[in-house]
């Protein structure tokens, strides 16, 4: 089966320095692969590239294909991106209370994602598939009739997730979208999403830091680091037993079992965009840094599970898993 | 929004009545005698007693006020001290000419500010951007009357297509009437044109930032499509707010236009009145302009809360 | 950083300019601004005149240089009427509780129907038209645009934390409003003083067109307009240099208010 989503070298950069780099990722039909990483890790750029949205001076290179497109998404132009976009490739942002027009009414904004690729038969139709959509977030009908301003962020996250998922698109990218979302109304809108992607057979490529979001709902995850993927493959391999320096430190610290001692965290801080470190992203960060550090890790293993470092955990060493790595 | 329109209506009945008495005060305040000023220096003080108690200048201030107010609700304006004529109908007349320029002069603002201000903030950082901003910025320097001005030298003097000035009412010769109204509109128009599409660039300029704009491209919508669509409403409501002000500015304006173009509207009268101290006449204008000038916030009040939804009260 | 933005450098040469050779023409003008000669009327421009003479034979670069100081002089005490009665009625809507700010508020509101020509005229028809007229009725009218702005930065000021401590800790509102919302609204007052001048600046010159600003035989670049129109078929020269310095002067006022906000602000640096 081919891949849904394919993108190989991305590279993304603004002016002189580069934000992101030598991007791989696939994501499978069906599959719900997840991309974690902190702020300045790049991973909403990433986003942004694949749906060719990126700021101004910003600049993506590489390839990235959809399923179902036949032209490369990098550098196409405005014509045949915005008939890809909605349709075959939706995406759900971060920030629900800002997503939508505050002068139009919700019904209008829903059946809008129809009509503009023409997926219903005429305005009448368009309107009651929305009904439809609303439904299946649990919104009940008068949200039609209502205007943003007069609903809660989680209801217009829901809102947004309805006319992402109105086109049945092939792949969903989420970014954050639960982020802002008070905690009791996250899981709501995680299982919505989730069963909206399973009901149309939809890849999902879930963006976030947070780490039991992602064991939750992902099957698959990539972890970004400086701009650069570091480590990838299924939840519960790369949960329990990280490769990568990053990923290591980013497990123990998010470790809650542990109470009696304080929360071990990362040494150092996460560089601003554009000036990561020579050769391993992570170099300047990790107990285990060596000279070899210096030179770009090459990506052990096959595409879809493997990690990029020189030192890596629980492998070459003699007993079992090194610890002691992630300092208090 | 039942009860903002009632505070509205509030807010506009008392500012009515404030301005009226802000204007008859200080129209009270002159020093001289409207009468004698009438009759001229040398009439003897029967005569011009006697004019007082015609013109009822005789009574006390605060039943003066009260009869032109009253005059004023039934569009009476009174009998002009100096010239002796009613003073409503030429009001009435001269008024209608002024709204003509006006109006004219608004579209043209409009025509103007609305593309040139949408393409200023899609190109604004680009060279066609920042060279319609230069444009603009002289725009804005340049005053109505010089830029009547100039439009007469241009097309007027040098190139003969239009009339340097004059006024036919558009029932007796339609032609001639807008060819005479081309040149004054324009120079009302274009002036306001440059202030108004500062702030429909500054409006764009926001909307173009919104995240809903930018929900509406991940929809599938073309940037300008986009725009327009989505963005339109919502730059709408800062601009419409500055119309309001804008058309207080345009009245005013217009006095000084139909000066350069000889044109008989309200302004000049006004003007004519202060020169021949016919004070009343001056105060029914003055008058006639700020009911005018409030009427028009209002009316932008109410359109404001037609056109954004957050403002209406009373919903879910 | 970009701190002196090409705005604000074009609009303080402008100024500059401006206020140089209105205090140049208190010592030395190339001739009697006011002297008649109407052996010479009328003149095109030349190495005598460089910008000609008027219809009573005046030179026209003496006018101009002299009406700099007009319209400088109406600029700064409109300015300055303004934001002696706008800044504190600002604060003050800011400072006191709901109804007293609304009625402000309100009566700025009401001040704003009458533009600042309305005003002027008004002003001339009872006081007679003069230069001292002409700057109260214009710093009148420029009152609601400085109250209005100096009350939202007020607001602002009051809602900051320090503020907020203050008022907790039971200070007096008058000592707040001199040591924390005065020095922070002050650049707002330099952005809007910059451009309530090139409104005045405007006001002046349509005043002087129509006869209401000062009188002659002082000269003033609006009424110097007004002079030229009998001559705009023959000399429309005499039409241009006063136009243009108007222009010039409202262009450098707008320019120099721009880039100060931009200075002040540079979260607005791409709203210009």
């Amino acid at each position: 089966m081919s891949d849904v989503l394919s993108v190989r070298g991305l590279n993304v950069t603004v002016r002189d320095k580069t934000l992101v780099s030598d991007v791989d990722l696939t994501v499978g039909p069906g599959e719900r692969v997840g991309l974690i990483g902190e702020s300045g890790s790049g991973k909403s750029l990433t986003a942004l590239s694949i749906l060719g949205l990126l700021p101004e001076d910003v600049v993506a290179s590489g390839s990235v294909r959809l399923t179902g497109v036949d032209h490369e998404l990098i550098g196409a132009d405005e014509r045949r991106m915005s008939r890809v976009r909605g349709r075959e490739l939706a995406m759900v942002f971060q920030e629900p209370m800002t997503a939508l027009n505050p002068t139009m009414r919700i019904g209008d904004q829903v059946a809008e994602a129809m009509l503009i690729h023409r997926t219903r038969s005429g305005r009448g139709a368009a309107r009651a598939a929305a009904v439809e959509l609303l439904e299946r977030v649990q919104l009940p009908v008068d949200v039609m009739r209502a205007y943003p301003h007069q609903l809660s962020g989680g209801q217009r996250q829901r809102i947004v997730l309805a006319l992402a998922l109105a086109n049945d698109p092939a792949l969903l990218i989420c970014d954050e979208p639960t982020t802002a979302l008070d905690v009791t109304v996250q899981a709501l809108v995680l299982d919505l999403i989730v069963k909206g992607v399973v009901a149309r057979s939809s890849a999902l490529l879930f963006i976030t830091h947070d780490l039991a979001v992602v064991a939750t709902v992902c099957e698959r995850v990539l972890v970004m680091y400086g701009g650069r993927v570091v480590e990838s493959g299924p939840v519960a391999e790369v949960f329990t037993n990280p490769r990568h320096r990053y990923t290591q430190g980013l497990l123990a610290a998010s470790d809650l079992e542990t109470a009696d001692r304080r929360l071990p965290t990362i040494p150092g801080n996460v560089p601003p965009a554009g000036q990561f470190p020579t050769g391993c992203v992570f170099r300047t960060r990790c107990h285990h840094a060596t000279e070899t550090c210096t030179t770009t890790p090459p990506w052990s293993g096959p595409p879809t599970q493997g990690y990029a470092c020189h030192h890596p955990a629980g492998v070459a060493h003699a007993a079992g898993r090194s610890d002691g790595d992630a300092h208090g | 929004m039942v009860l903002r329109l009632i505070e509205r209506t509030g807010v506009l009945l008392v500012s009515l009545a404030v301005s009226s008495v802000l204007v008859f005060a200080f129209m009270a305040v002159l020093p001289g005698d409207p009468a004698r000023v009438a009759l001229g220096v040398n009439a003897s003080d029967q005569a011009v007693a006697e004019l007082r108690r015609q013109f009822g200048l005789d009574r006390p201030l605060t039943t003066q006020y009260v009869d032109w107010l009253g005059g004023l609700l039934h569009g009476d304006l009174g009998t002009s001290y100096v010239s002796k004529a009613e003073i409503g109908p030429q009001v009435f007349d001269r008024l209608q000419v002024t709204l003509w320029l006006v109006v004219a002069g608004m579209i043209i603002a409009l025509l103007v500010a609305v593309p040139a201000g949408t393409v200023m903030a899609a190109r604004h950082r680009k060279v066609s951007g920042l060279a319609l901003s230069t444009v603009s910025q002289l725009g804005v320097a340049v005053p109505a009357f010089l830029a009547g001005i100039l439009l007469i030298m241009v097309f007027a003097v040098k190139l003969g297509w239009l009339p340097a000035n004059g006024w036919t009412p558009p029932a007796q010769d339609p032609a001639m009437f807008l060819k005479q109204l081309i040149l004054p509109a324009l120079a009302l128009g274009l002036v306001q044109g440059a202030v108004l599409t500062r702030y429909v660039r500054s409006a764009v300029l926001d909307v173009l930032r919104e995240d809903y704009l930018r929900t509406a491209r991940a929809k599938g919508l073309r940037p300008f499509p986009a725009l327009w669509r989505h963005g339109l409403r919502n730059a709408a409501v800062p601009v419409v707010t500055v119309l309001g002000l804008q058309l207080a500015t345009l009245l005013i304006g217009a006095v000084v236009v139909e000066r350069v173009f000889v044109i008989p509207g309200l302004g000049s009268l006004l003007l004519d009145g202060v020169s021949n101290r016919d004070l009343l006449l001056v105060q029914d204008v003055v008058m006639v302009l700020v009911i005018a000038v409030l009427l028009v916030n209002f009316l932008v009040d109410l359109l404001y809360v037609a056109l954004d939804p957050r403002l209406r009260v009373g919903s879910r | 950083m970009r701190r002196l933005n090409p705005s604000l450098v074009a609009g303080a040469v402008i100024v500059g300019i401006i206020v140089v050779m209105a205090l140049v023409s208190f010592v030395w003008t190339p001739y009697d601004a006011t002297f008649v000669d109407p052996s010479i009327r009328l003149a095109k421009p030349s190495w005598e005149h460089w910008f000609g003479t008027d219809k009573f034979g005046r030179d026209v670069l003496s006018q101009i240089m002299v009406g700099s100081r007009t319209t400088l002089f109406v600029g700064v005490v409109a300015v300055g009427v303004a934001a002696v009665i706008g800044v504190p009625l600002g604060i003050l809507s800011a400072m006191v509780r709901r109804w007293p700010s609304e009625f402000i508020m309100r009566a700025n509101d009401l001040l704003l129907a009458f533009p600042a020509l309305l005003l002027a005229i008004m002003f001339g028809a009872v006081f007679g038209a003069s230069t001292l007229t002409a700057m109260i009725a214009i710093g009148i009218a420029s009152v609601p645009s400085f109250a209005r702005v100096i009350r939202s930065g007020a607001l602002q000021v009051m809602r900051t934390e320090y503020v907020l401590a203050a008022r907790a800790a039971g200070r007096q509102p008058w000592p707040i409003a001199v040591r924390h919302v005065l020095p922070n609204v002050t650049s707002l007052i330099t952005v809007q003083a910059s451009v309530s001048f090139a409104i005045a600046v405007l006001a002046e010159a349509a005043l002087s067109f129509l006869g209401f600003g000062t009188p002659p035989p002082t000269p003033s670049w609006g009424r110097m307009l007004q002079e030229s129109q009998e001559f705009l078929f023959s000399a429309p020269r005499l039409a241009i240099f006063p136009g243009v310095a108007i222009a010039i002067a409202v262009l450098g006022f707008n320019l120099l208010g721009d880039g100060l906000r931009d200075r002040f602000d540079p979260k607005l640096e791409d709203r210009r």
